[in-house]
Order: C-alpha cells, then sequence, then structure tokens
C-alpha cells in the first residue's frame, strides 16, 4: 500500500469513528483522542528510559481503580481497528477480570478477541507473563497495582525518586540481605525486584519469579500501566533485565519438584496448587489456560479450558 | 617537601534563612549573636577554613550552638554549604573515582555520595541518626559495602564479623538490630560502619556524649587503637575537654559560628589567648 493510500484509509476509519455507531456510541476506543495521544506521548518516553516510571493522567473509566485500568488505558490507546486481543488474569482467559476487559475493549473497538498468545497483536494481563514466548511487534500490557518497586523500603514518594535520581539502591540490596540472613534464602515470591538496563529498578508487576526470566531480552514490546496510582513504565524488546542477586545467592525461580499439569501433563510450565479440603490431596493445572488448551489440541484432545 | 593536606576547608559559611549581605558581618563572637539582627536569619558557621593533614586527629570545640557539628554535617554532605569550598587529596589509587583538585561542593548529589561512600566515615551523637535500629548489625554494615557494590553475602558477612570483632562486639550478636544494644555498644556499631569502607576520614560527632564514665573511656580506647592501627585521618567535635586533650594533636575553638583560636592542643589548654577559650579551660571541673 503505498503511503497515501495509507493515509486514505485512515481518514476513512477515522470518519466511520465519527459517526460512533460502530462503538456503542463511544469514540474509538472509549478514550477521547487527545487523552490517547497523551497516553502514547507517555509510554513513548517510557520506551526511552526503560524502567523509569512516567506520570500520567489517569482517565475515568467505567471500571473502579484498581481493577487494571492502568492496563486498560494503555490497552485502548494502542489498539488498533485490525488488531486482535487476548486478556489473562494469572494466566487464565476466563476469569471475571479477563472477560469483562475483553468485552469492554471489543464492545469499544470492535476488534476480535483470541485465547492463543502468538494470534493476539496486544495482550493484556493481570500478574502473569504467556507461557509461549511472545515475538516480534506483540505488546504485553501488564496491570501494575504498585508501580514503586523500592516502596517496600521507604515510604516516602519524594525519596523514592530521588533514590531512582541518583541510582541510590543499597536499601533495596540491604532488604534482600536482611531476608536472606532470616530466612537463609530470598522470601519474595511475587513482585521480584529487577534491574532494567542496568539503571532503574523497576516493579515487575505481581508476577511469580517463574516468569522474570521471560523479560530479559524479550522480542515483545512490555509496557506496565498504574490506574489508581498513574505510572507508565515499560520494557522496550531486547532490554537487559537482571533480577537482583548476589554471587552467593542467586535468583531462582520456582520450583514445582516435578509435577505436571493433570489436564495436559505439562511438567515446564507455571503450575496453580490444587488442594482437596476432603482428602487433603494435592494436584496441579497449568496457570496459563491458553496455552494449556493449544497443548491439548495438538495432542488431539481438543475442547476449552474448564477451570 | 611540604606535607600535602588530605582535606582543605577554604570559607565554609551555612547560613539557615534567607540570608542578606549583612549577615557575616552582624553576628560573631564580638556580637555575641548567631542571628543576623537585619534579617533574621541564623547563620551557624561563617568563613571556616583549615586544613587536615594525612594521620592527624583534629578536634573542634565549643559551647552548644558554635557550629562544630554543622561544619562536620557539612564537609559530610548531609546538609547543602551557603558557600565555601572544600578539597580532599587522595594519594590511595585504590579509589574508584579522582577527586583531587576540584570542590566537593560543586559536584551533583550523585557524586557527593559516591565521594562519602568511598573516602568519609561518621559516628554521630545519636546512634539513630547513623544506624537502621530495625536491620540487623552485620545489615548495617554490609549496607555501606553494598554501596560500594560488594555482592557476595558470604564476603560481607565476614567483613562485618571482622569489624565488630574490632569493635569489641560479639560476633554471635551479629543478626541482632542495634535497638537491642545498650548505648555504648550502639556506639562502637556506628564505628564499626563508619570504618567498613575504609575511609580516608572519619568524622566524630560528639561520640562519647551521653555515655556515662566507663563506657566512654572503652570508646575513647577503641578509637585511638584504630587510629594507630589504621592511619586515619579523623576530626572529633566535642564540648568536652577531656575528649579533646586524650586524642587529638591540634584542636580548633569555635564560638557564634566563627573559629576564635586554632592551634595545637597542649598550646591551647595550657596557654589559652582568646578570652572565650580561656573560660572554656578555666569552667573545666
Amino acid at each position: 500500500m503505498k503511503f497515501r493510500e495509507w493515509l486514505d484509509a485512515q481518514e476513512h476509519r477515522r470518519q466511520k469513528t465519527e459517526a460512533g455507531r460502530e462503538y456503542n456510541g463511544y469514540n474509538f476506543a472509549f478514550i477521547d483522542e487527545g487523552a490517547k495521544k497523551e497516553i502514547r506521548r507517555k509510554i513513548l518516553k517510557a520506551v526511552a528510559i526503560p524502567g523509569y516510571q512516567v506520570p500520567f493522567g489517569s482517565r475515568e473509566l467505567p471500571i473502579a481503580r484498581g481493577w487494571g485500568t492502568g492496563g486498560i488505558q494503555i490497552t485502548l490507546s494502542v489498539i488498533g481497528p485490525d488488531d486482535v486481543l487476548k486478556v489473562i488474569d494469572q494466566g487464565c482467559d476466563g476469569s471475571v477480570n479477563a472477560v469483562n476487559i475483553k468485552k469492554f475493549v471489543s464492545a469499544v473497538t470492535g476488534v476480535k478477541t483470541t485465547t492463543d498468545t502468538l494470534e493476539a497483536a496486544v495482550i493484556q494481563t493481570r500478574h502473569r507473563i504467556p507461557e509461549e514466548r511472545m515475538t516480534e511487534g506483540q505488546i504485553l500490557v501488564l496491570q501494575v497495582p504498585y508501580p514503586e518497586a523500592l516502596r517496600t523500603v521507604e515510604p516516602s514518594e519524594l525519596e523514592t525518586r530521588r533514590m531512582h535520581g541518583e541510582a541510590d539502591y543499597s536499601r533495596m540490596w540491604l532488604y534482600l540481605f536482611e531476608d536472606i540472613v532470616k530466612f537463609k534464602e530470598i522470601s519474595i515470591g511475587a513482585r521480584y525486584p529487577v534491574m532494567v538496563n542496568g539503571r532503574y529498578i523497576m516493579d515487575p508487576s505481581p508476577i511469580p519469579r517463574w516468569d522474570i526470566p521471560k523479560l530479559n531480552m524479550a522480542e515483545a514490546l512490555f509496557l506496565f500501566g498504574a490506574g489508581r496510582e498513574k505510572r507508565i513504565y515499560a520494557i522496550p524488546p531486547y532490554t537487559k533485565v537482571e533480577p537482583l542477586e548476589f554471587d552467593d545467592f542467586k535468583f531462582r525461580v520456582e520450583d514445582f519438584k516435578g509435577a505436571s499439569c493433570m489436564r495436559c501433563g505439562k511438567k515446564d510450565t507455571f503450575l496453580d496448587e490444587i488442594i482437596d479440603d476432603a482428602t487433603g490431596s494435592r494436584t496441579y493445572l497449568c496457570s496459563d489456560t491458553g496455552h494449556c488448551d493449544k497443548v491439548l489440541e495438538q495432542n488431539g484432545d481438543g475442547g476449552t479450558c474448564g477451570h | 617537601m611540604a606535607m600535602v593536606p588530605i582535606l582543605d576547608v577554604k570559607g565554609l559559611t551555612k547560613i539557615f534563612g534567607d540570608g542578606c549581605h549583612l549577615c557575616s558581618q552582624s553576628t560573631g563572637p564580638e556580637y555575641e549573636t548567631n542571628v543576623c539582627r537585619h534579617c533574621g536569619s541564623i547563620v551557624a558557621c561563617s568563613d571556616v577554613s583549615f586544613k587536615l593533614y594525612p594521620g592527624e586527629i583534629l578536634g573542634i570545640v565549643g559551647e552548644s550552638g558554635s557550629g562544630k557539628s554543622t561544619v562536620v554535617k557539612l564537609l559530610h554532605f548531609d546538609w547543602d554549604a551557603t558557600s565555601g569550598e572544600v578539597f580532599i587529596q587522595s594519594t590511595s589509587m585504590d579509589k574508584s573515582i579522582n577527586i583531587n583538585g576540584k570542590n566537593l561542593f560543586a559536584r551533583s548529589p550523585y557524586q557527593k555520595r559516591q565521594i562519602r561512600n568511598l573516602f568519609m566515615g561518621i559516628v554521630y551523637q545519636n546512634p539513630h541518626l547513623g544506624l537502621r535500629m530495625d536491620v540487623s548489625s552485620g545489615g548495617n554494615i554490609a549496607e555501606r559495602l553494598i554501596t560500594a557494590n560488594w555482592r557476595s553475602i558470604a564476603m560481607m558477612r565476614g567483613r562485618a564479623s571482622e569489624l565488630l570483632e574490632k569493635t569489641e562486639i560479639p560476633v554471635e550478636r551479629m543478626d541482632e538490630p542495634p535497638a537491642n544494644f545498650s548505648g555504648g555498644m550502639q556506639q562502637r556499631v556506628q564505628i564499626a560502619k563508619a570504618l567498613s569502607n575504609n575511609p580516608l576520614i572519619l568524622f566524630l560527632d560528639e561520640v562519647t556524649t551521653g555515655l556515662d564514665v566507663s563506657v566512654q573511656a572503652r570508646v575513647l580506647d577503641l578509637i585511638r587503637n584504630l587510629q594507630s592501627e589504621l592511619n586515619l585521618s579523623m576530626i572529633i567535635v566535642s564540648h568536652d575537654l577531656g575528649v579533646i586533650r586524650l586524642l587529638t594533636k591540634r584542636t580548633i575553638v569555635m564560638k557564634y559560628g566563627r573559629i576564635v583560636e586554632a592551634g595545637l592542643t597542649d598550646q591551647i589548654l595550657e596557654d589559652p589567648q582568646h578570652p572565650y577559650t580561656q573560660l572554656l579551660v578555666s569552667s573545666q571541673l
């Protein structure tokens, strides 16, 4: 397509948008164009300074703050009419949060949705990164409750900004040191602090330790949105992301001790533990349901994920 | 060959408040006030200049509010100076940044912290200022080592136990927070923390004030032993002439933010020239 033709197509699309019928009476992607422009500018800044938290004017949405509004605003700002959307909540395509965000976004944009990681252009997620490695051109939008990684050690926003500005991270390291002295290991389960591009310590949102290595040198773009705290930050493709670790106490991912998913039988995925109250027995299921379905399909079993 | 001072302080001034051009002229010992009568600003110290030579212990004495702690806090970059210059001459090659011949007050906050972490140690009168009371004693020492890019738990704990042994803290209490310790022990943990990065200059701000006499003696002994062992350069701030007499070679007497007398400690204590110093010496219990 020539540039001129592309521009005309864009204009045509915009005119259709203005009619407003396609999107249930709302502007395309719900937020007004000026707001989208601002959020995109903030995203560009976040991409330019990997790991740096960019303040943005968090908009009102028809859902409450703290329910993924940061992620939704990013998704609405970057999504286009031809994109395909996937939304997951702790790995699951079918949970309440994921389903409702999916419904909302497709109602105001008309985009198609999917459960296949590789098919989606934009994936919005709460607390997980999909098991399948995302590729170039894909965007993963993470919902962030607490964007400030240093908040565990410093309650003052003014002080944490100074600490980031001067790369004064000794107190975060001290926190890990004390953890090791007390418990002989680092006891952080989710929200494991990472060093981005050798400069900023960043909160990767409450993803399990299992997902931390996926941030390093990834092909996809990671965007983090905190609606309540009004912050956007990003990890651009091919950026070095290292978990904080000591020479003699290395970062480790979760160990499931050889357990496998009771549905698809995979051993190399992040597993949810399910304890039967009656018998006390433990079983495991894949946390990433889309991936679980895909594995079953490839094995010829078919069917959608029931949990 | 003339000896090169390790620390060279020129015209150090700190004014709390807006300040005016008459501040330094209308305050000082001759006016018997710190408060500028024109603008109400407090002149904590004004035009303080001195040199500290390698391996030397310099004392700063004066009454409460004379600006002696201010001088140390300015030199440690805890506060920003209103004006003045400070230079550190480092001969050791193992420190990673070159700071020779440059005014350190003109550096960025980031560089100042680097300089502080590489070259300076400080012990405050109040251990709560120098220590994190909720973090283990070993962790307190490790914090400085982490800043100096140590990343091995075993090595940091080794260094911490070595320092705590040197400052006579039982090593088995390393994992206890300083909040559990007595005042004298807290002070010794502070000294261990200050020594952790092998500083060139150690600032001691009223370290023995508030401790009972037997504990004072132990802390002073410790400081003296460390000085002879490590050949540290130190600045000791105290209003206790006993401490000054015991530890220092050279002394500066301050009043209302000015240096009123400076010289060899023995000379100042035996033959004080300035009326204030005479009063100070004669009023000793």
